[in-house]
């Protein structure tokens, strides 16, 4: 909470509320979801502190829309909180979006906490920069942080210019000592160092062009600041061994580019990033192939699979640097959405494998609930991904929207 | 879209409605595709297009579940519609948005996004036969009328909801569709759809789609407030009523961009 109220003194909420309408023309939306999960883990925990076989966690995330100028003008607040039942550091609020959008003839002007997506595949975000991983939410580094900035966008015939300043830097968030699916000595997120002496109040830039020619969307960008990935530093804290996450300054290029060819979507993302340690190549690439129809009825069946590859190889900080992903998805499109997704990831250097199964559906106009599970397989010590090895568990969420 | 511009119509048109004394040489396939050819020419010019579109999705039990989409077009000379749905309904798709460009001939370029994730997504558009939202309309059956989609055969006049209509049987040209073939009563005033059997690939009689209420805008431009699509093989239905048609509001290329998806709402 101490970062939101950092990221509140930036000035930009200020800002917002300045730019918030006064005319009678303004149409007011609020909607949202509340969610509760229950986990159920199979094994007992690797790691002391980790008292917990089942975990209940509830979330409430609503959406306050407004909108004026013909719709040229809107605010979007959308305020986020995790209350979980064993880790207080899971138990978290977050400010997911508060900006203004404006739109011009040819151009957008968004201000404010955001959050943007970059990217194509779907075992590994690589290429995905602007917002920092919730890490805590889930393991799987979809969930995002709110990030301030200020973003224009520009509508070309040779494609999309987005400029951003990104300023306030958001730290991950990290499982706390009672948290499940954690690394074997918890991260200590209050003694966060960083490389530039700016800290957490270095300005972040970043340009990127994205553009579609014909089969292919294709995007390009230029990142420069401050690296989401921490390294993990090992620290004496009164006589304690502690880990602390540690920002260092990057200088990043990624590319995304997908070919939708009749039902095979080919996919590849890389990225060069140069830090004062050292510089690589990174690299996911693969295809979705789908099968519509699939023996007469209505559903339709996926099949993906993707590599992983960093050069740095074995000594890579990423949990992805030879690694092989193959998935399935069928979606039933009945009228309930029922959707069932398997997907594992095989670790090529240290032979470990980690397999998620998701089924979904909707019940009534309001309701979604899924069923998860997840099983880890990995015995190398060195492989980062050992230490969930006795963390499989099952998953009930229930949503209800509003 | 633009008929006139495109070399294959205007030769039809030439041959079939501007030089009389070829009708009497005429054939069954000739008469049939006349019929869409001035189904459309008659529409042309509606530029540009917003609605909202509900669905009420019936089981075989009579339990319903509700759609609502709000939806903008833009017509493109020379090329297939491009547009934007957004949906409201059911809760959990809120907005989610859909940008399609269309071709007569070819794959459209369709991009979904996802709010939650806030991405947006290329997907492939080869999927016509599927199923749109659980409904028992499939994408092909919501995607804009292209003359070229379809070979024709002109079967009989009969009397229809609209007065008299031609009924012509439409052959799908696109492999992946889901039917072997249509059969459309269109009237002969008007040249309005009221009525369509579908049948399957394996040429059963799959769904029939009934177009009622049928309003008049801008003096040319005809809609129907609702449509109801029975599929006789699972005895289930969806009825797809229209609200607040506006033409001609002003929609560009900018409204329908990653841009304008990505804020759709």
């Amino acid at each position: 909470m101490r970062t939101q109220k950092a990221l509140l003194q930036t000035g930009l909420a200020t800002a917002l509320l300045a730019a918030l309408p006064a005319s009678a023309e303004t149409y007011f939306e609020v909607s949202g979801k509340v969610a509760g999960e229950l986990r159920a883990f199979t094994e007992d925990a690797q790691f002391a502190g980790q008292n917990q076989d089942t975990n209940l966690s509830f979330l409430v995330e609503p959406e306050f829309f407004w909108e004026w100028n013909d719709g040229d003008d809107s605010l979007t607040f959308t305020p986020y909180l995790r209350v979980d039942e064993n880790d207080p550091e899971r138990t978290h609020g977050d400010i997911r979006e508060l900006s203004w959008l404006h739109v011009g003839e040819d151009w957008e002007l968004r201000a404010g906490i955001r959050k943007v997506f970059w990217g194509v595949t779907e075992f590994q975000h690589l290429v995905d920069v602007i917002n920092q991983t919730d890490a805590v939410d889930d393991f799987d580094g979809e969930d995002k942080l709110g990030q301030p900035m200020i973003n224009l966008s520009l509508v070309r015939d040779w494609g999309i210019v987005d400029l951003f300043v990104l300023p306030g830097f958001r730290e991950r968030t990290f499982p706390g000592r009672e948290g499940r699916l954690r690394g074997g000595v918890v991260v200590n997120t209050d003694a966060a160092e960083y490389e530039s002496g700016d800290e957490e109040k270095h300005i972040d830039t970043a340009i990127r062009w994205s553009h579609t020619l014909g089969d292919f969307d294709i995007g390009a960008y230029w990142f420069h600041g401050t690296n989401r990935d921490p390294e993990l530093v090992v620290r004496n804290q009164g006589g304690q061994t502690v880990l602390v996450p540690r920002y260092v300054q990057m200088d990043q290029i990624g590319f995304d580019l997908q070919a939708t060819l009749d039902s095979w979507l080919w996919k590849v993302e890389t990225l060069w990033r140069d830090t004062t340690k050292e510089d690589y190549f990174a690299a996911q690439a693969g295809f979705e192939y789908t099968f519509y129809g699939i023996r007469e009825s209505s559903a339709d069946l996926g099949v993906l699979l993707e590599y992983g590859w960093d050069e740095r190889g074995e000594d890579a900080t990423s949990n992805v640097q030879n690694d092989l992903f193959f998935g399935g998805r069928i979606t039933l499109n009945d009228e309930a959405s029922t959707e069932l997704l398997a997907g594992m990831s095989h670790d090529l250097d240290y032979d470990s494998l980690s397999v998620v199964v998701e089924a979904s559906r909707r019940f009534g106009d309001n309701w979604k609930a899924s069923l998860d599970g997840r099983f880890f397989s990995a015995d190398d010590n060195r492989d980062l991904a050992s230490a969930f090895d006795r963390d499989d568990h099952l998953q009930l969420s229930i949503e209800r929207y509003f | 879209m633009n008929l006139l511009t495109n070399p294959l119509n205007t030769f039809l048109i030439t041959a079939l409605v501007a030089v009389p004394f070829t009708a009497q040489a005429e054939t069954a396939e000739e008469k049939g595709m006349a019929i869409s050819v001035e189904s459309k020419q008659r529409d042309l010019g509606w530029q540009d297009m917003q609605a909202q579109m509900n669905m009420v999705l019936r089981n075989k039990q009579g339990q319903e579940s509700v759609r609502e989409i709000r939806m903008k077009s833009l017509e493109i000379e020379d090329d297939g519609d491009k547009s934007l749905s957004v949906f409201d309904k059911p809760r959990d798709v809120k907005g989610t948005a859909f940008l399609s460009f269309s071709h007569p001939v070819g794959a459209d370029d369709q991009w979904l996004y996802l709010p939650a994730l806030k991405r947006v997504k290329r997907i492939a558009s080869r999927n016509k036969s599927g199923p749109f939202m659980g409904s028992e309309f499939a994408y092909e059956d919501l995607s804009s009328f292209e003359v070229e989609k379809y070979t024709y055969k002109y079967l009989r006049d009969e009397a229809c909801d609209g007065g008299t209509c031609f009924v012509v049987e439409q052959y799908p040209v696109d492999k992946n569709s889901g039917y072997t073939r249509r059969v459309v009563w269109v009237d002969q005033s008007e040249y309005r759809v009221w009525k369509i059997d579908f049948f399957d690939r394996k040429n059963s009689p799959l769904k029939t789609l009934t177009y009622h209420d049928y309003q008049e805008y801008l003096g040319k431009h005809w809609r129907p407030d609702l449509m109801k699509m029975v599929n006789h093989q699972t005895g289930k239905s969806t009825d797809l009523s229209w609200n607040s048609y506006q033409f001609k509001t002003g929609l560009s290329d900018k409204d329908f961009n990653k841009n304008s998806l990505k804020r759709a709402r």
